[in-house]
């Protein structure tokens, strides 16, 4: 188990050092001259050298590949932002809770509804209630978000007037993009929670729970739910990634102040340390709930802990034969 | 799927079907054909996106404005007999546009799929048929691709390789590579073990016969129900990257970007909104009703 835990926390270092070197390659690719957005294009041609030189854009590719890395590992320093002049990093970290706070409150709210939904729709299959509810889900996964947030706007805000069209400086700002993130969650947990759900209620212990005459709803959510949560939580950290994306176009749409939203205006003003910065924080914030995600599950799951005891028992057999030979 | 079936038996079955005269042989395509007729949501889905396609096809007849005529008398003007879908504020068709909006939301979603599964499929099939060493040098590649979720890739590609179609679909192709060679890599993992396996390898059978010829047509059930989902998640990503802005912009009468040029009308012309966003929710539903249809129809056991 701890071996696991151990090289799982190692894999972190390649896949930053990987992020850092696909955010790179992307800077390279990038067509224009970032001396432009920082002198601007009528700038006298010994001060756009000068600032070449001074930028380090006169080295060859790799010495600027590594000396990246390098400013990003051992200093955490992004860059500077062309239209602020501050560190990027500081601006990302101002902005970085409230994106972390969306993506999660819409994960959360998404699973809260989605479980239960699951969880009917599989104990009283072809109902009324299971259709309807796995039609909803399927609405969900089919409607773009970003037309969803729409008509929410269009409906709430600017017709009913109940939520704020914009900001989050009262608490109702936060409703609708939530609603607007978590509407694709809620229909792909649902589904998932469904079949998962379906796959367990038929399982000889739940039949063993009924006869020993266990009340309906112990059966269900004690011998059934317990088993059946396992490929959603499984899910989950897929659904954080799918949301963290879904947050960068909610922030845009709602003008919330994130990451999401201060890199697509950076993208709209050529800003490319800012940019780059964003997908790294992003990146890096992923990586880390997937780790969690993943050592939770060896937690959660009692199989693969199992499984783990038995390789060490076997191990231990093995090193014990050895040693007495 | 797993059953015994070879291309050159099949051919024999047709000579014999032949021969016989009414007698069709059941083959594993046929049974599945004949699961899904039973679906009715899944067939309500096929004849969905056959439309599309043939809306796609004869946009020109079916249209009855043309793409950017613009009729400045009528700005903003709200569905009517005359402009069913109403007007944008540069007195364009919105029905119009939208019909010809099916010639580029299909297409594009089914390239970047293709394209997708074309590199990470070929890659998950090396991985899978390979084992060991190269199975954990590619997977642990497409670890780190996906590392960073797939919406913000393509966010990023396409930032930085700037607007148009190619750049969008090569965004779009490379951010949900590492999900597709996955799958692909999972499918052949199932089939290769089967003693079909061994005894074309007995034969002589060398690696991309027994690829191509034996693992991929045997493990095409769960590639071919992922290949629909994975066309309604593009057209999504499509219209959203457009409607952020980068992907396919203005003059384009790409759902999205439309949707995107809406935005500014929604106090004033809330109808410009409404029906771009319709059509894409439409077109996704069709494909994951058809996904759903096929999955149960290829893989009997699930359900």
């Amino acid at each position: 188990m701890l071996r696991y835990i151990i090289k799982r926390l190692i894999w972190m270092i390649p896949v930053i050092l990987g992020v850092l070197c696909i955010v790179f390659i992307l800077s390279e690719i990038t067509p224009g001259d970032p001396v432009d957005q920082v002198v601007g294009y009528d700038a006298p041609p010994e001060v756009r050298e000068a600032m070449r030189e001074a930028m380090g854009l006169n080295d060859p590719v790799i010495i600027r590949f590594f000396r990246y890395i390098a400013k990003v590992v051992t200093k955490g320093d992004l860059g500077t932002s062309y239209a602020s002049g501050n560190p990027v990093l500081t601006e990302l970290l101002a902005r970085f809770p409230n994106t972390l706070l969306l993506t999660f409150a819409s994960v959360i709210v998404a699973l809260l509804i989605a479980i239960p939904l699951g969880v009917i729709s599989a104990v009283k299959q072809y109902s009324v209630i299971d259709n309807a509810s796995m039609a909803f889900a399927l609405f969900g996964v089919s409607i773009p978000q970003f037309w969803f947030a729409l008509m929410t706007l269009l409906v709430f805000a600017v017709k009913l007037k109940w939520f704020p069209a914009s900001g989050i400086e009262k608490f109702s700002g936060w409703v609708l993009p939530v609603a607007m993130i978590g509407i694709a969650n809620v229909g792909n947990l649902a589904r998932i929670t469904r079949s998962s759900m379906l796959e367990v209620i038929r399982q000889d212990y739940i039949r063993t729970a009924r006869a020993k005459g266990q009340k309906e709803i112990a059966v269900v959510v004690k011998h059934g739910l317990r088993n059946a949560l396992i490929p959603v939580i499984a899910n989950v950290g897929n659904t954080i990634g799918v949301s963290l994306g879904g947050a960068v176009i909610a922030e845009s749409i709602f003008s919330i102040p994130g990451v999401g939203k201060y890199m697509l205006d950076a993208i709209n003003g050529r800003n490319w340390p800012s940019v780059q910065g964003g997908i790294v924080i992003l990146a890096f914030a992923f990586s880390v709930t997937m780790l969690v995600m993943d050592l939770l599950y060896t937690v959660i799951d009692p199989r693969l802990k199992a499984e783990f005891k038995a390789k060490n028992k076997i191990a231990v057999k093995k090193k014990t034969i050895r040693e007495a030979a | 799927m797993a059953k015994l079936y070879t291309p050159a038996m099949a051919k024999i079955e047709k000579k014999r079907a032949k021969r016989k005269g009414k007698v069709r042989p059941s083959t594993p395509g046929r049974e599945a054909w004949k699961r899904l007729r039973r679906n009715r949501l899944a067939i309500a889905g096929m004849i969905i996106l056959i439309a599309l396609i043939l809306v796609a096809f004869f946009a020109d007849f079916i249209a009855p404005y043309g793409i950017d005529e613009q009729m400045l008398k009528e700005r903003n003007q709200t569905p009517s007999s005359k402009h069913l879908m109403g007007t944008d504020n540069y007195g364009r068709d919105i029905f119009s546009r939208i019909i010809y909006g099916t010639r580029i939301s299909l297409p594009i979603g089914f390239i970047c799929v293709i394209i997708a599964f074309a590199f990470g499929g070929t890659l998950g099939a090396i991985a899978a048929y390979y084992g060991g060493k190269v199975d954990n040098v590619i997977m642990r590649i497409m670890d780190i691709f996906q590392s960073i979720p797939p919406m913000l890739m393509a966010i990023a590609i396409a930032a930085s390789l700037g607007n148009g179609v190619v750049n969008l679909v090569f965004a779009i192709s490379i951010s949900t590579m590492p999900a597709r060679s996955r799958i692909v890599r999972a499918a052949i993992l199932t089939v290769k073990r089967n003693d079909y396996i061994e005894s074309a390898r007995a034969i002589g059978a060398n690696s991309s016969r027994l690829l191509i010829k034996y693992m991929l047509p045997n493990a095409i059930g769960p590639i071919l129900t992922s290949f629909t989902f994975s066309v309604a998640t593009a057209i999504l990503t499509v219209s959203s990257l457009s409607y952020i802005g980068l992907g396919i912009t203005a003059p384009t009468p790409e759902w999205g970007s439309m949707l995107s040029a809406g935005k500014e009308l929604m106090r004033q012309a809330p109808h410009v909104l409404i029906f771009p966003g319709l059509m894409i929710m439409i077109t996704v539903l069709a494909l994951n009703l058809f996904g759903d249809g096929l999955r149960d129809a290829l893989d009997p056991r699930l359900k």
